[in-house]
């Protein structure tokens, strides 16, 4: 078997020590830092531009029409690296930033000055304890080696860098949400425009780039942006760090090459679902991404294809649901995740969650009819694209996307719930928070 | 019809928090700036917190940092830590527990000093991790030193089912592991070193 890996960003990435300013020096490290500095801002820029590289946070932006979006002049810009990884289904910036956080500094020096900007801030969620003290003290060595600082290896660039550590909010992780709590604030979206290229944090400029878009600056600078461009395929280049997880037998990270297909990720790498069992349904890009079904295996795993299939890439994080599982339990387990961590500015969001909630519930209490399927669907249409920010769509994609992919499972569900419920009034036992519905026998389809 | 639990905010000691069964005042002014002269901080705490906010452009952003470290002293967001943090940042404590309880980790009551947060979101209940939730409740029982809570997902499915362990990830967990992991716990080790996520190598290197 050939194996679909590329490694450009985990090569050998459990060397000892890889954590250490010393063995990511030995490995080369920095040296893309010396290059970029030794060329122009708009050099760094152009050669970011010729990658092609669409950001890795979820919503796929180019990178270098980004900081080229950065308005030029001496006023005060600022980076801000998104570490807030709170998208359901991915772990990737929390193994990059463990084992390899040079990586991470180095691409946000050279981002940095490219886009003309001299205080960066690295926003990493409250849980990552290990992975925030191991990049600040990747910062300590970065900055006493002269990486970090004034006059940057004797260069006009100067940066400061400071390890914000969250508290826990999934909204966060969205840019302008993490902007406000970097400000000190609870984190609520703001609107855009303005976009936070114009007006960011603390009202100037901002990039706000993924971990593991600013960890493939380095590598970017050292083969050339035209170089990488050749990795992956048209309009996705590159490689891609893959969380996969859920119902398979091999979960973890995987770097693949972008356009693999699907299926060589799931099967190939994380090794399919368990023994027995077949796919039901897979999120492609996180939580938030509508599912696909069984038959969207071989889709090559890119930003358009996907986007065309009707979901999208999202933050790269497969998750796997096989057959033993009710698809209304994914949707109540969802739709409960968005309901708690919806911030509560926008109705929309904050009532539909709920709404939805509520409603999948009186399904699984026997209390719904078919055409709660019908009101549910036409909730979640009215989400979508009605807030501030895309944390209501983020539930209502998915879960809209079940209505209508597995309405046929759904309404089974419907009925085999109300009959029990009667059951249970006659006979006098059980109610609501009766037994729960046993899981689906192996191999039986969603009907 | 079962009614709802009335949480009752306690000291650590067990006392109750002043207040808790008085209606708000609409008559009262909201509190204004602490005042430094009758605010004791700790020096240690005035520090950590000055130290942050040297930091930052702007003072504001250190209320994070501020709430970390106050909470890493007290256990939780006490009305006398928020008071300490309003105080030396110069905000008002209003302002400090509007941002305290927007944040899930930050405690709004006291808690157990051992942490257990079990990931029972998508990837992890797939693995079967509301049955592990239920046995760290079960196995933790009503020990007030432990903070047994369900977490939305905590960025390690790869080690589905887990739990965040006094801030170690660790995974993937059975049932039976909970009741060890508490006992371990109250002995005052570390749980489960052989299944700690920071020493997990990369999946993919073993297809390569």
């Amino acid at each position: 078997m050939t194996a679909p890996t590329a490694h450009l960003l985990f090569d050998n990435i459990d060397e000892p020590g890889l954590n250490t300013l010393a063995v990511y020096e030995r490995r080369g490290g920095y040296d893309a830092l010396r290059k970029a500095l030794q060329m122009e801002p708009r050099d760094v820029v152009s050669e970011l531009e010729a990658s092609e590289i669409r950001g890795r946070g979820g919503a796929g932006f180019a990178l270098g029409k980004k900081i080229s979006f950065l308005p030029q002049g001496s006023m005060d810009k600022y980076l801000v690296c998104n570490a807030d990884e709170s998208e359901p289904g991915t772990f990737k910036d929390r193994e990059l930033m463990q084992k390899s956080p040079h990586m991470l500094i180095e691409g946000i020096v050279i981002a940095a000055w490219a886009g003309g900007i001299t205080q960066a801030f690295i926003y990493i969620r409250g849980e990552y304890l290990l992975q925030a003290e191991i990049l600040e003290a990747a910062v300590v060595e970065a900055r006493d080696a002269g990486y970090v600082g004034e006059q940057i290896l004797g260069s006009e660039h100067t940066l400061e860098l400071v390890v914000h550590r969250g508290a826990g909010a999934y909204i966060c992780g969205e840019e302008t949400a993490l902007l406000d709590s970097l400000e000190g604030k609870r984190g609520n979206p703001r609107l855009k425009p303005p976009f936070p290229a114009v007006q960011g944090l603390y009202d100037g400029p901002t990039l706000i780039n993924n971990v593991e878009t600013l960890g493939t600056v380095p590598a970017i600078l050292r083969m050339g942006g035209a170089e990488y461009a050749k990795l992956g395929v048209e309009g996705s280049t590159g490689t891609k760090l893959v969380s996969v997880s859920g119902n398979v037998r091999r979960p973890g990270n995987y770097e693949i090459a972008l356009g693999t297909p699907s299926r060589e990720i799931i099967y190939d790498l994380a090794g399919g679902p368990p023994e027995g069992r077949s796919i039901k349904c897979w999120f492609p890009g996180g939580s938030s991404a509508p599912v696909l079904k069984a038959e969207d295996l071989d889709l090559p795993y890119d930003f358009d294809t996907l986007a065309k299939a009707g979901s999208m890439l999202g933050s790269g994080a497969i998750i796997v649901v096989d057959d033993s599982v009710p698809i209304l339990d994914v949707a109540l387990k969802l739709a409960r995740f968005y309901r708690h961590e919806s911030c509560g500015k926008c109705s929309p969001c904050r009532e539909g969650t709920n709404w939805t909630v509520k409603m999948l519930e009186r399904i699984e209490r026997g209390e719904a009819t078919p055409m709660d399927l019908d009101i549910m669907a036409s909730v979640q249409e009215r989400i979508i694209g009605h807030c501030l920010c895309v944390l209501g769509d983020a539930m209502a994609m998915p879960i809209g996307s079940m209505i209508e992919k597995f309405r046929d499972e759904l309404e089974a569900h419907i009925e085999s719930a109300r009959e029990r419920a009667d059951r249970e009034a006659l006979t006098g036992n059980g109610g609501p928070g009766g037994p729960a519905l046993e899981p689906l026998p192996a191999g039986a389809e969603g009907h | 019809m079962s009614t709802p639990e009335i949480h009752v905010q306690r000291f650590a000691r067990g006392s109750r928090v002043p207040g808790w069964d008085e209606a708000a005042d609409l008559d009262k002014d909201p509190a204004g700036l602490p005042e430094p002269a009758t605010t004791p901080v700790p020096d240690e705490l005035r520090e950590t917190i000055e130290a942050a906010m040297a930091r930052y452009p702007d003072r504001h952003s250190a209320v994070i940092p501020a709430l970390w470290a106050a909470q890493e002293r007290y256990g939780w967001c006490s009305p006398e830590a928020v008071e300490q943090v309003a105080c030396v940042l110069r905000a008002t404590p209003a302002y400090v527990t509007a941002v305290a309880t927007f944040y899930d980790m930050f405690e709004q009551r006291p808690v157990g000093r051992n942490h257990i947060f079990v990931c029972t979101n998508i990837s992890c209940s797939l693995c079967g991790a509301d049955e592990l939730y239920a046995a760290f409740q079960d196995a933790a029982g009503e020990d007030a030193d432990f903070n047994v809570r369900h977490f939305e997902c905590l960025g390690a499915c790869d080690i589905a089912p887990m739990a965040s362990i006094n801030g170690e990830y660790v995974g993937p967990l059975e049932p039976d592991d909970a009741q060890r992991v508490v006992d371990e716990l109250r002995a005052g080790q570390k749980p489960l070193p052989e299944k700690w996520l920071r020493n997990r190598p990369y999946a993919g290197a073993a297809q390569s």
